[in-house]
């Protein structure tokens, strides 16, 4: 059992996460084969079953988001993993799960697509379907860690941010740094902050399912409980029926994003690295970031003033930050693994203020930190 | 007590009227689930009810139990969640007979294939309803739909046969015309430990009705009627004979492992072998 003392193993990136997930409380796992996310079903199958949790391969994607959904309704904290392929199959359950406001957890080990893609490779290409991958106006969390050890307690926080928005949460990996083996240390359970969703008071007369207090957030009885309520895909009122009268849609579908983005401020999870004096800024984000640390110091060494922007919660996107740094410094360069995605979200968050280069790379190797280097000084020249 | 009491005790009265149409048989296979959950004297706080899209989904607005209206075709992968999250609540899944054999095929296969312990209610109208009057993959070979305005040329599923075969513990048929048998079917379904599934033939006048000269109810449950026959006396019919006549009855009833009681067993032994593989 998990005592005090500190704990250090080497692990992989997708075993770093079952860890997390196991400490953040989740006891309920399910799952669909797929590469490069398998071993985190591998891994929740060999634990969960010791500590009394519920593991389940289901017959496909589909069925797998929906029993998670389904268990996390009867309280338990539920997740499922999975790549770019199977995230497809799972949005349209996703959209139910932000509608009606389930907490759950979604890896998605990123691979080139689209499609089938290349299994083995890793990719960034995910992100935008992170944000709008299932229909409709909707909020979404996602974070993007940068190493193994960082996997570990941003599953934790993925699991946290679940739980206190009431919505699902994805986890963006990517084949690298879900495959690759790193120090890793396992904090002990009074190390981490673990939040557990709100529940209404036992026994509460009158209970209305989906009203929300200032937080936005309404409370949520498991079912079983003693609160008969109804939980529906339909837009529904705070009761949980059906409605299309436009007060109670706008009023709704209003909070639904607003408990998101409104709250950025608790969800943004960002690291600066030599920013202060910088006139160039990297902004990354997952394993490219790695690279993006190794260019700012080979960028110092010449001279060249750079730092870096870490990005570990992409959505809600941090308007903000990027906001101030744009009036800080002269170019903002963003390598990613896809053809621009995040770049996109940083020139409309700049406002014109600097210059936006896009370093977007598609052909299934990382990004290296000298291609960077080389991208920054091609810049300045101009 | 007299029958509008019964239900009116499993009923949010505040939902309706309902939204189905005058003469459908959604209501009729809800007033048969509750006379058989009432039989059993289950309480209303351990029941969840999940349905997935299509008129028949909108049964579990109008109970107060645990409820949930799911995506189409995935009632039985969220049900599967629920009752292994929480084997103690008594799980039952209504679905359509489109919502179910169609886009939900995979998973009725695999949760009866699991024996998983849910009752699976199957309102079998022979249409997509909410849509129309589309054909469904259990609309009879010949027969008429929006979407097959000549002749539906596409062989219909017999959809308990398939639950028998894919592993369910519990198969029967009935129809809205024999209430008190339906009754009886969904409270043994209901009792059953392990994946119970009853096929309730059902009426759609104005959907499937328009496109088959069965314009009122009366017709289409007189057409129900004569269609279906005790599977006794239909196994004594010619294969030419056969080929018009749907039978009903229980077709299975068997004792085999179920599967949250399975995975029980395999967490004591992983209990037991301290996580040895873990």
């Amino acid at each position: 059992m998990m005592n005090n003392k500190k704990v250090t193993k080497i692990l992989q990136g997708n075993e770093a996460c079952v860890e997390g997930a196991i400490l953040a409380g989740v006891r309920f796992f399910a799952g669909y084969p797929i590469t490069p996310a398998s071993e985190i079903a591998e891994g929740m199958a060999r634990k969960l079953p010791v500590i009394g949790g519920k593991f389940m391969q289901m017959e496909d994607e589909i069925a797998s988001m929906a029993a998670v959904i389904g268990a996390s309704l009867t309280g338990s904290k539920a997740m499922t993993a999975s790549s770019g392929p199977g995230i497809c199959l799972k949005e349209e359950n996703i959209g139910f799960a932000t509608i009606g406001e389930i907490p759950c957890v979604i890896v998605n080990s990123m691979r080139g697509g689209p499609s089938t893609g290349m299994p083995t490779k890793p990719s960034q290409g995910d992100v935008m379907q992170a944000r709008w991958g299932t229909h409709g106006d909707h909020p979404v969390i996602a974070l993007a860690p940068s190493n193994v050890n960082e996997i570990l307690h941003m599953t934790v926080k993925a699991v946290n941010f679940s739980e206190k928005y009431r919505t699902p949460v994805m986890l963006l990996l990517d084949e690298v740094i879900s495959h690759m083996r790193e120090k890793v240390n396992i904090p002990s359970k009074d190390e981490l902050e673990i939040v557990d969703r709100k529940k209404p008071p036992v026994n509460q007369k009158d209970f209305l399912p989906f009203k929300a207090g200032e937080d936005m957030i309404p409370p949520m009885a498991s079912f079983g409980t003693g609160y008969r309520y109804h939980v529906t895909g339909l837009v529904h009122n705070e009761k949980g029926y059906p409605t299309s009268n436009p007060k109670e849609v706008d009023s709704f579908l209003r909070r639904l994003t607003n408990k998101v983005e409104l709250n950025a401020e608790d969800i943004v999870i960002k690291d600066e690295y030599s920013l202060d004096d910088a006139e160039i800024a990297i902004v990354a984000y997952g394993s490219v970031a790695r690279a993006a640390e190794r260019t700012v110091k080979l960028a110092r060494e010449k001279g060249i003033k750079a730092g870096l922007l870490r990005l570990v919660t992409l959505w809600p996107f941090t308007d903000n930050t990027i906001n101030r740094l744009a009036e800080k410094v002269k170019i903002i360069i963003v390598p990613e693994m896809n053809l621009g995605q995040i770049s996109r979200e940083v020139e409309r968050a700049a406002h014109g203020k600097c210059r936006v280069i896009s370093y977007g790379k598609v052909d299934g190797d990382l990004i290296n930190p000298v291609e960077i280097l080389e991208k920054i000084e091609e810049e300045i020249i101009q | 007590m007299n029958n509008k009491d019964i239900i009116g005790q499993y009923i949010r009265k505040e939902m309706f009227p309902n939204i189905w149409c005058p003469g459908c048989g959604n209501g009729i296979v809800l007033g048969a689930l509750i006379r058989a959950i009432h039989i059993l004297g289950w309480e209303k706080d351990e029941i969840a009810m999940i349905s997935g899209i299509g008129c028949s989904s909108r049964i579990t607005g109008y109970v107060d139990f645990n409820t949930m209206n799911t995506t189409h075709g995935r009632a039985l992968a969220f049900a599967t969640g629920i009752k292994m999250a929480n084997p103690k609540l008594k799980v039952i899944a209504v679905m359509g007979d489109g919502d179910c054999s169609a886009i939900g095929g995979n998973h009725f296969i695999h949760a009866a294939r699991r024996n998983i312990d849910i009752t699976a209610i199957i309102i079998n109208n022979m249409v997509y309803g909410m849509t129309g009057g589309q054909y469904s993959p259990m609309t009879l070979t010949g027969k008429y739909g929006t979407t097959a305005p000549y002749g539906n040329i596409d062989q219909n599923f017999d959809i308990s046969a398939l639950a028998a075969s894919a592993g369910a513990s519990y198969v029967a048929r009935s129809n809205v015309f024999n209430v008190n048998q339906s009754i009886r079917f969904m409270k043994n379904a209901l009792n059953k430990k392990g994946f119970a599934v009853v096929e309730m033939i059902s009426d759609c006048p104005i959907s499937y009705g328009k496109m088959n000269k069965l314009r009122t109810p009366i017709d289409m449950i007189e057409w129900i009627k004569n269609i279906t026959i005790p599977r006794k006396s239909w196994e004594k019919l010619s294969d030419e004979e056969k080929k018009d006549k749907i039978p009903t009855g229980e077709f299975l009833n068997i004792s085999v492992p179920e599967y949250t009681e399975k995975y029980q067993e395999i967490c004591a032994y992983a209990q037991q072998e301290g996580g040895k593989n873990e």
